[in-house]
């Protein structure tokens, strides 16, 4: 055999492990959602600073893009990055809330058709899902239609 | 639907194939076979290897959901073939591959070495302090049924690997300890005969330990044997938190030993009652 020939394949996922859900359950979808929303704030947060440091070029430069900003394209991208913070947020809270040991039952013995804490807590996530819903919804009301 | 039928029901297979003595990368091979009622991947693999593919690798053993050897990729999701019926699927393509996550030996055989790691990485045993105990017992463990079932949930885990087939950050993070050792090292931190809480926090409270779940949930839903990994992580975290700001569990430094005096008197107490005929 050669011996520069690996002798097993590498079978990590690696990215597409964590974007495509494919048939897991809802949660598996928000597990998705908490990251890419994550990742677009801190981009954000990068772009922010970037941007307010323009106010140091002058006043006309500070002005110029506030004009910019105004435009109905960056409406968009402003209205995307608060429903991104939204659903970040209430979907933290809700791990909070796991993560402390809440809405997720007791431990039992495993007996078929077996009950997992991703179920028992369900009506929770629903319930904040909604909220976050509704949250976007009445924050995009106002922004476009003040 | 699947078919309730007993007449054998043409189905493809499409098969991860990978040989590292022939092959630089995996390719799929299909073949078609009849399949009836109630039987399973596995069922159906062995029958493609006596007709069809004598080359075909995988690792199985007890067939009965015990031995957790035969973890496959099975229509995009980890499942144990022994216990995945074709027919129940419900599609006339059945895609198998190795489990995902791990490195892949030969055809369906998963390396699943960085499990047995893990496992073995969260001290996943009673730790118990009192050596002079240890070395001459003076009598044994109290255990209530209700401090046993803090617990008895997790023990249920075969370590067959789907659940960290099934893990997202897995995917993307190989040193995540992952949703078997992590409820593993809840297991034994429940146990109230344990007393290595500090012992083993050295090994779990680290940058790819339990933090880096985030409830996706995809590792209970694979588990064949519903032992709840991602339960098991949360309970683990409260666990964590609540030790770290001096709320945790107040253990006694030994756990609890009975005498054995005490022990046959406890026998004597609960004996049941004479014979009456």
């Amino acid at each position: 055999m050669n011996s520069n020939k690996p002798t097993a394949y590498n079978n990590r996922l690696g990215v597409k492990g964590w974007v495509y859900a494919g048939r897991y359950t809802f949660e598996r979808y928000l597990y998705l959602g908490h990251r890419l929303s994550g990742l677009g704030l801190i981009a954000y947060m990068v772009l922010h600073i970037v941007e307010t440091a323009n106010r140091m070029r002058g006043e006309e430069a500070w002005a110029a893009l506030m004009t910019l900003f105004a435009s109905p394209l960056f409406r968009v991208i402003e209205y995307l990055l608060f429903a991104a913070a939204v659903f970040h947020a209430m979907n933290g809270v809700r791990l909070l809330l796991t993560e402390l040991g809440f809405f997720l039952g007791k431990p039992r013995e495993p007996v078929y058709p077996y009950s997992s804490s991703i179920k028992r807590h369900r009506p929770l996530t629903y319930i904040i899902m909604a909220l976050a819903g509704l949250i976007i919804i009445l924050g995009g009301s106002s922004l476009f239609f003040p | 639907m699947s078919d309730k039928t007993n007449t054998p029901r043409e189905i493809t297979f499409r098969v991860r194939r990978f040989d590292p003595d022939t092959d630089s990368a995996p390719h799929w091979s299909e073949y078609r076979q009849h399949v009836h009622d109630g039987m399973t991947v596995l069922e159906a693999l062995h029958q493609l290897k006596a007709e069809q593919e004598p080359t075909l690798s995988w690792r199985s053993s007890c067939r009965m959901g015990v031995c957790g050897s035969c973890g496959m990729f099975i229509n995009e999701l980890p499942q144990l073939a022994c216990q995945t019926q074709v027919l129940h699927l419900g599609t006339d393509v059945v895609s198998i591959a190795p489990l995902p996550n791990y490195d892949n030996v030969k055809d369906l055989v998963p390396d699943l070495a960085p499990l047995i790691e893990k496992h073995a990485a969260i001290k996943p045993y009673i730790i118990y302090t009192d050596q002079i105990e240890i070395d001459s017992p003076t009598g044994e463990f109290l255990q209530t049924p209700e401090e046993r079932e803090a617990f008895s949930q997790f023990t249920h885990c075969i370590k067959c690997g789907l659940c960290l087939a099934a893990c997202p950050t897995v995917a993307t993070d190989p040193l995540f300890l992952g949703p078997q050792a992590l409820a593993q090292a809840y297991r034994y931190t429940a146990d109230n005969r344990d007393c290595g809480m500090k012992e083993r926090i050295e090994a779990i409270d680290i940058f790819h330990g339990p933090y880096q779940c985030h409830f996706a949930g995809a590792c209970s839903q694979a588990c064949p044997k519903g032992v709840d990994p991602a339960f098991g992580i949360q309970l683990l975290k409260r666990a964590l938190v609540l030790d770290s700001i001096g709320f945790g569990k107040k253990k006694s430094l030994l756990a609890k030993v009975m005498p054995l005096a005490d022990v046959v008197k406890a026998i004597e107490e609960f004996a049941p009652p004479p014979r009456t005929v």
